[in-house]
This record gives structure tokens, sequence and C-alpha cells, in this order.
């Protein structure tokens, strides 16, 4: 009975016996005539603890900083109150980017957890298999040629993602993607672009240079409204339509024969959700850099915590959003004043998951 | 152009002078075939004489470069994907089960054309699990992760998955392959019973004993073509396992089913 972090006094409750078997842990629902659903008990308490352990921390991140805010007038300020001063600071500094912290985490959670359910592997995450690293070439490029704002340096980042989308799956295509070569092919993929990138900025001009060498590191320093429209606006539109392909890719999980016996029209969806997730880390890259390691750990937090063999969106997004907004508070309160860019944090926490990862997995091959 | 048979007047399911193969390489050529409704189909036959390839051209698996697989008259490609999918079942050679997924959330996988984006478990969908789990007698297991289970319990599983599809006809490919001989005979009983209920079965078998003895409906392949058809008593004889299998036998009457029962020659028959 270890209790697992962020989810504090829930373990308890979701170690307790009678969770342990699927006919208890799974309740019929039906809220609307035509409408029903399985609920899974278990997922909707870590989905809860996960949002509240997300909430606790946003306060915090609102809070504490150069001038500390303290947590009544932090409320009082949100709730349209507060000194000139604190709407200054809470409203203006701090609120857009807890904001972006928490929906970037939730878009790069949840692209992780398509891809690792595509791939069948925990490897199988964007930022291992070169889709943000492509992203960020193709973000890269537009702002050093076009000088872009948000939106172009996006459609740049799609670009690139998507380019690179199709490389590794070429290259890693042999009567079908399988996918273990498609990951090994990705890393090779991902270390290529990695000098594409190097050798684009040493190509810029300095105040070019300097910027793309700052977005580069991944970093929500700076961000503000600005960023978080656009990004809350693409989230909105691309995650129902992931959430509607989820049961598919679910069924993809069994083997193609498998899902297409089933009625699953298997390259659609696969080619879909691939899309779709590339958008994902692309809006994610474009606004904050490409953050490591959140697509990579995210999915496997949740699905330790929630027991869920399977692609579960939500729980992703949500671990996502609470790990990228707890890794910016540490990044930029941990060697105060100066501000660590949160892609240096990640790096630090989620590289020695990933080696991990990669030892166990190497074993098991 | 060859002539097509007559259709069997009870046979929803049936290949029409179909081309099929991998990668524009065919392995059987106007191939024409007809699954008797209520029947144990089994498809017999050497290695790569086509048999798999067949059963993935009914599932829809593969596509016919000519010719068509028909349910009740109507071509299997314009049916939805969902729509074929709770008609015609297959259990597939090769299946991953997910790490950790348990018994009961596998099986319930297969319910999966019969649900909606906004009805995705219906009191339905719980009775077609919970009879699967019944009929496979996996109840027991039901919340155990599959990885945990032995190879026959296994098979008996994803076995109730297809079975949770519901589907009035279900395709099975080689499914006692890897199995001991006590989990094979006990499948094929279970086949067997299943059959019993009023489902059209096709199996592919390697072993010809079990085809002669399970199935009610033979359909010898060699070299992508359907050597012969019709009832085990009438198919298995000691020349047509020669002329298929190429194999020198003889054919005896099984003492406890009564069925024809193969006895191969090998060298103990030399002179």
């Amino acid at each position: 009975m270890t209790p697992d972090d962020g989810s504090g006094r829930a373990s308890f409750v979701l170690r307790s016996p009678e969770f342990q078997a699927p006919h208890h842990r799974s309740t019929l629902r039906r809220a609307l005539p035509g409408f029903s659903l399985r609920v899974d008990v278990r997922l909707v308490l870590v989905c809860l603890a996960l949002s509240l352990a997300t909430v606790a921390v946003f306060l915090v991140a609102l809070s504490v900083g150069d001038y500390n805010i303290p947590l009544a007038d932090v409320i009082k300020t949100l709730t349209g109150g507060g000194t000139p001063q604190s709407r200054l600071v809470v409203g203006e500094w701090r609120l857009p980017r807890a904001l972006l912290g928490i929906a970037i985490g939730a878009a790069l959670g949840m692209s992780g957890a398509v891809f690792q359910s595509l791939t069948r592997n925990p490897l199988g995450s964007p930022d291992i298999i070169g889709f943000s690293t492509g992203a960020y070439t193709g973000g890269l490029v537009v702002i050093l040629l076009f000088g872009g704002g948000y939106l172009q340096t996006a459609a740049g980042a799609v670009g690139g993602g998507l380019a690179t989308a199709a490389l590794v799956y070429a290259l890693a295509y042999r009567r079908g993607i399988q996918g273990f070569r498609l990951i090994i092919v990705g890393i090779g993929v991902s270390a290529t672009l990695a000098s594409v990138n190097s050798w684009l900025v040493t190509r810029a001009n300095v105040v070019d240079a300097m910027q793309a060498a700052v977005w580069g590191s991944g970093s929500l320093n700076g961000l503000g409204y600005d960023q978080l429209w656009p990004v809350l606006g693409l989230l909105l539109v691309v995650s129902p339509v992931l959430l509607a392909h989820a049961p598919a890719l679910r069924q993809l999980e069994l083997g193609d024969d498998a899902a297409r016996a089933l009625g699953v029209r298997a390259e659609m969806v696969r080619l879909s959700s691939l899309m779709w997730g590339i958008v994902l880390v692309a809006i994610a890259t474009a606004a904050a850099g490409p953050i490591a390691f959140i697509a990579l750990v995210a999915p496997q937090i949740s699905r330790r915590l929630t027991g869920t063999a399977t692609l579960a969106l939500l729980p992703a997004a949500v671990a996502g959003a609470l790990l990228l907004l707890a890794s910016d508070l540490v990044a930029q309160r941990a060697f105060a004043p100066t501000q660590l860019p949160v892609g240096v944090m990640t790096v630090i926490v989620g590289g020695a998951y990933f080696v991990w990862l990669l030892i166990r997995e190497g074993r098991r091959q | 152009m060859p002539v097509t048979p007559p259709a069997h007047p009870d046979s929803r399911l049936r290949a029409d002078d179909v081309t099929i193969g991998y990668d524009k390489r065919p392995i059987s050529e106007h191939l024409s075939v007809q699954i008797p409704d209520g029947s144990f189909t089994v498809i017999v036959g050497p290695n790569a004489c086509g048999k798999s390839t067949l059963l993935r051209g009914l599932a829809r698996l593969l596509r016919p470069s000519a010719g068509q697989v028909l349910l009740d008259g109507r071509s299997i490609t314009t049916f939805g994907g969902k729509e074929l999918a709770r008609e015609v079942g297959l259990l597939p050679q090769t299946s991953v089960a997910p790490d950790g997924i348990t018994v009961f959330d596998l099986v319930a996988r297969g319910r999966y054309p019969h649900q909606k984006l906004i009805r995705q478990w219906s009191l339905a969908d719980e009775r077609a699990v919970t009879g699967a789990l019944a009929a496979t007698s996996t109840t027991a297991l039901s919340v155990r992760p599959v990885d945990e289970l032995s190879g026959g319990q296994r098979q008996r599983v994803w076995v109730a998955m297809a079975l949770a599809q519901e589907t009035p006809i279900l395709l099975l490919d080689e499914p006692t392959t890897f199995l001991d001989i006590a989990h094979q005979i006990e499948l094929l009983e279970l086949f067997r019973h299943l059959h019993s209920q009023g489902r059209t079965l096709v199996a592919v078998l390697h072993d010809l004993n079990h085809a002669a003895r399970y199935a009610t409906h033979l359909i010898a392949m060699k070299d992508g073509r359907v050597v012969a058809e019709g009832t085990p008593r009438e198919l298995v004889t000691e020349e047509l396992v020669e002329e298929v299998f190429g194999l020198r036998c003889r054919v005896i009457d099984d003492p406890v089913a009564g069925c024809p029962l193969v006895i191969p020659l090998g060298t103990a028959s030399l002179p």
C-alpha cells in the first residue's frame, strides 16, 4: 500500500479491494435515454484527484513569485475582485502562463497517449519518435524565414510534424507498420532533425537565433494571452475529434486483423488520429517550443494510477496538465530570481524515466 | 470466363469467382465457395494451399482483385464496417492483448460493432459479454489479466470475444494451433456446442482427423483451388487424402465417433 504521488489520500481508496474486480469497478450508467456508458469508478476517481491536484498547483502558481500574493487575494482576483496590483500580477502575468501550462500539458499528454496506443509501446511518444523535433524544425523554418506570429509558427510546426511523420512512416514501412521499428527509425530521424535544427540556428542572424534558442529550450517564460487564446481554441477543436476516435483506437490495440474483423476502418483511424495527434504536438510546440517527456510520461502515470491497460485520453490529459504546471512552477522558483525554461526541468525528470524505459524495453525485445 | 455455379439456396455467405492473394500475387484464382447455412464448415488442405487466404477474403480482411464475396447476395464491400461485423465474426490467427487488460475488458471489446459514440455500453452488451464468458467457461477468469493465463485459457477468452460479437456467422482461422491435444479437443467441443446452437461456423484446421470428426461440411483445397466439397464421410477417403496431401494412408472408422479416421502409412508400411 504505497501512496501514489500526486493522488494524495485518494490512493488509499484506489487500492481498496472492491476496486480489484472490473464488475465492481465499473458501473452501468444511463444518464439520458439512449445514452449509456460503462463508467470505470477508479478512472473517474483518478481524474478527479489529478484535477484537484492541478487546481491546487494552479493556485500556488498564481500566488508565489517575486511578488507573493496571498491565496485569499488570488481567489479574490480570479472572482473579479482584488487590488490593482494583484490584478496585474495574477491576472495579467501569471494567469495566462498557468493556463497555458495546463493547456499545453493536456495537449502533450493526449498526443502521447494516442501515439503510445498506436505503436503499442510506451516509447512510441512524439517526443521520442521525432514528431516534436520535426514540429520544431517546421516552426523554426517559419520563424527564420518569415518571422511569423503564433498561427504561422503553428502552421509551420504542423507541416514539420506531418512531414516528419510521413518520413518516419516511409522509412519504417515494411508490409505494414510495426511499433518497435517505427520507434527505432523515429529516434534516428529525431537525432538527424536535431542537428538540422542546430544548423538552422547557426545560419540565422543574432536576433532570430536568440529568439529561436529561447523558444527551442521549451519554455513558458514570457507567454501571455496572445498565445493562450489560439492554443485553447485549437485544443477545443482537436480534442473532440480524438475523443471520437478513442473507441476505434482501443480496438486497434488488439491487432489489425481483430480490429478490422470488429468493424474498425483501421487505416483511416490510424491516419486520422496520427494527423490530429501531430496537430496537438504542433499546437504545443508552436507556443512553448519542444517540451520533452511530458507526452512520454503523462500517459504512463495515468495508466499506472488508473490501472487501465489501454488508451485513456482524459486521465492522460489531466496528468500532462499537472506535470507541466508543476514542472513550470519548480523551474520558475528553484533558482529564483533566475527562471529556468520548463523544458530543462522536464528533461531532467523525464530523462531518467526514459533511460529506465529504454533499459526495460531492451530487455524485453 | 468460367461459369458461375448456381447459388446455393441456403447459403448466406459465398465467394463468387474470386481471385485473391497478397501484393497482387494471386494465391487463388476463380475460386467459388458456398458456406451452407447452419453448417460447421472446415477448410482443409496442405500448407500454403490458400485456406487462410480464402477465410480472410470471406472476412473482408483481404480484398479480391477480381470477383466478389457475397453476403445475402450483396457484395461485402458495400457493407459498412460495423454492419458487416454484426453479421460475420472472425477469430484471427494472431491478435494482441494489450498489456494488463482483464478478461472481462477484452471480451467486452467484442461488442464494438454494436456500440455507438453515445451508446457505448448497454444492458445488451453486458448480457452478451456475460453469456460469452459463460459459454467458454471463462467466467471465473473474468477479473484476471489476460497475459497471466495459460495458452488454452487465452484462446478460450479470444473465442469469448468473438462470441460477444454475436454474429450468426463466425470464421475461425486455425483456432487450435499452439494448443496441446487436450485443449484442442476442448476447444473443438466448444465449437460443436456453438454450432448446435445454430451458429454457422467456418474454420481452417490443420488436423484432418479433427476436421473429419467435428465438421458437417468439408472443403478440401490444393494449390489455391477447391478440390472437393462434401460431408466428411464422402470426402475423407484414401484416394482424396493422397491427392490433396500427397500422403498415403488407411482410412478406418473412428472407433469412438464413427467418423472416418486417417491413419498415415509412413515408412512402417514399406515392404
